[in-house]
């Protein structure tokens, strides 16, 4: 089993969430976040005082998924979410080692889905 | 008695008791969602709970005694008496020294929410920083020592100022350039918050609370400005006017300069300024005519623009939501430009300004000035000093860290769970 984080641009959540539909992946948990990558964020103004630094807004999708459908999780996602320019976001896949449905106490493959 | 029936006119009556209203308006919610929206988070209540105790404590002080001080009968120029100790003799006939078709007391109560909003705009200063035990004592303090006696100087009856022909229509001299003054010296006193020019960044916890709050600030104003005509009557609806056109000009004027300098106008900048116009226009209100106080106005925008962003920057002196920088240089624009400006043929009442051909009423508004800067600056240095040695006015670091309003308030005001 693994355990996908991805960090997408927010306007880009509807047709991720669609896409991953498609693929039949329904269990996806989804957070506000803020970050930053190597543009080092935006720099707002307030009175003319400048605060560089600041971090962007983005959407943080993290999903368990059995290994049958760690490729096309990652292919939605990446169908979808990539524009082509700088801040689409990443894809970070971990080693998930258990997974316990709290309804039934269920364990394992039978409990991601 | 029927002599005095006759006297009262009841639309001035009417509008006086709604400008009163008004003016309340911009001090809660005006003023503290402008203020609140502008702190961090962890801040918020503490910049709410000023403003909003501020009303109750003045209210009292006023009625009490701060309104027999500033417009009582008066000693030798420097300050009324307590004859009307309590609001003893203060009622329905009216006082013709200050407005002869009103009853005594709503032109009272009118001048209360005046007393009420001038403490509180200095709260913008120390936000974030000050202890509410120091908040209390200096605002009541400042209200008795600073105000009363300036506002008798300015318009009490008798007052010295006042005998030498200075023109303050609505205040621009009286609360806004002194609460300015008094803000400078306390940002200077208290010092700056922790981290301030360090790298940590103080961004708006709300713009729209910001926005919010600016905008009743000019709907309030209206009665500020106009109602101080204190009748529902030609010199009103000037006011009113002028009043929206200098905002106008003000608000448009930062945001193009933003827009110059920065890259971009933004919302701040246009409520900052719009907020900068109405200082301006104040004390100008009722003895310009509209077109100068769009030229008003516009000065407004810019220096208060400078004012904000270049040179706080560069003094360093961390005046957090910049009260000096709008209230302080915006107030003593619009009592400057009150000299330059003024015609009778505007109000009868008052005096040909420079460009009028009059030099005299210039001279008197900078004696003005001169004498509100220095009195506001001793008095806050030796109120602040009182208050420092009797409470500590500063949290101390840990609560500054955690925010003021778990720690001087017990509260949160943004739940993150259900």
């Amino acid at each position: 089993m693994k355990y996908i984080v991805a960090v997408i641009q927010p306007h880009k959540l509807d047709e991720v969430m669609k896409s991953l539909e498609e693929a039949e992946v329904n269990l996806v948990t989804v957070s506000n976040v803020l970050g930053r990558g190597r543009q080092k964020g935006v720099t707002e103004v307030y009175r003319g005082a400048k605060e560089a630094g600041s971090l962007l807004k983005k959407i943080k999708l993290e999903i368990a998924v059995n290994e049958d459908f760690v490729e096309p999780t990652i292919q939605a996602i990446i169908k979808c979410a990539r524009t082509g320019d700088m801040g689409d976001g990443k894809i970070f896949i971990l080693d998930l080692p258990e997974v316990i449905r709290i309804r039934t106490g269920e364990k394992g493959g039978t409990a991601i889905g | 008695m029927k002599k005095e029936v006759k006297e009262m006119n009841t639309g001035d009556t009417a509008w006086v008791l709604t400008s009163s209203a008004l003016v309340l308006l911009m001090t809660i919610p005006g003023l503290a969602f402008f203020y609140g929206g502008l702190v961090r988070r962890k801040n918020v209540l503490s910049v709410l709970m000023q403003c909003f105790i501020i009303v109750c404590v003045i209210s009292l002080q006023w009625i009490l005694y701060g309104y027999s001080l500033t417009f009582g009968p008066d000693i030798k120029g420097i300050i009324g008496n307590l004859d009307w100790f309590g609001l003893r003799g203060v009622g329905g006939t009216p006082n013709p020294d200050y407005a002869a078709t009103i009853p005594h007391s709503a032109f009272m109560i009118f001048q209360a929410m005046f007393a009420v909003i001038t403490p509180a705009l200095i709260i913008g200063t120390y936000a974030e920083r000050m202890k509410f035990s120091a908040f209390l004592i200096f605002t009541i303090l400042w209200a008795t020592f600073v105000y009363d006696p300036l506002g008798h100087w300015v318009w009490g009856t008798g007052g010295w100022l006042k005998g030498l022909g200075a023109l303050d229509f609505a205040g621009g001299i009286v609360v806004h350039t002194s609460s300015g003054i008094s803000a400078l010296v306390l940002a200077i006193l208290i010092g700056k918050r922790i981290g301030y020019g360090n790298g940590v960044t103080y961004r708006p916890h709300n713009m729209p609370f910001t926005v919010l709050g600016g905008a009743l600030l000019w709907f309030g104003w209206f009665g500020f400005n106009a109602g101080s005509a204190l009748g529902a009557n030609e010199l009103a609806a000037h006011a009113f006017i002028t009043t929206n056109t200098a905002t106008a000009a003000a608000g448009l004027t930062w945001a193009l300069i933003e827009w110059k300098h920065n890259g971009a106008p933004t919302a701040l900048g246009a409520v900052s300024g719009a907020v900068s116009g109405l200082v301006a226009i104040t004390p100008a209100c009722g003895f310009v005519n509209p077109v100068n106080a769009i030229f008003i106005g516009i000065v407004a925008g810019v220096i208060c623009y400078f004012a904000v962003a270049k040179v706080k920057a560069a003094l360093g002196y961390d005046d957090a939501l910049d009260v000096f920088g709008i209230h302080g240089v915006g107030g003593i624009w619009g009592t400057l430009a009150t000299g330059l400006f003024a015609e009778k043929a505007v109000n009868e009442a008052g005096a040909n300004g420079l460009f009028f051909g009059d030099a005299h009423q210039f001279l008197v508004q900078c004696l003005l000035v001169v004498v509100t800067v220095i009195f506001a600056a001793v008095m806050t240095f030796i109120i602040y000093k009182v208050v420092n040695a009797l409470v500590c006015a500063r949290v101390a670091k840990k609560e500054e860290i955690v925010g003021l309003d778990l720690t001087q308030h017990s509260e949160s005001a943004y739940t993150l769970v259900e």
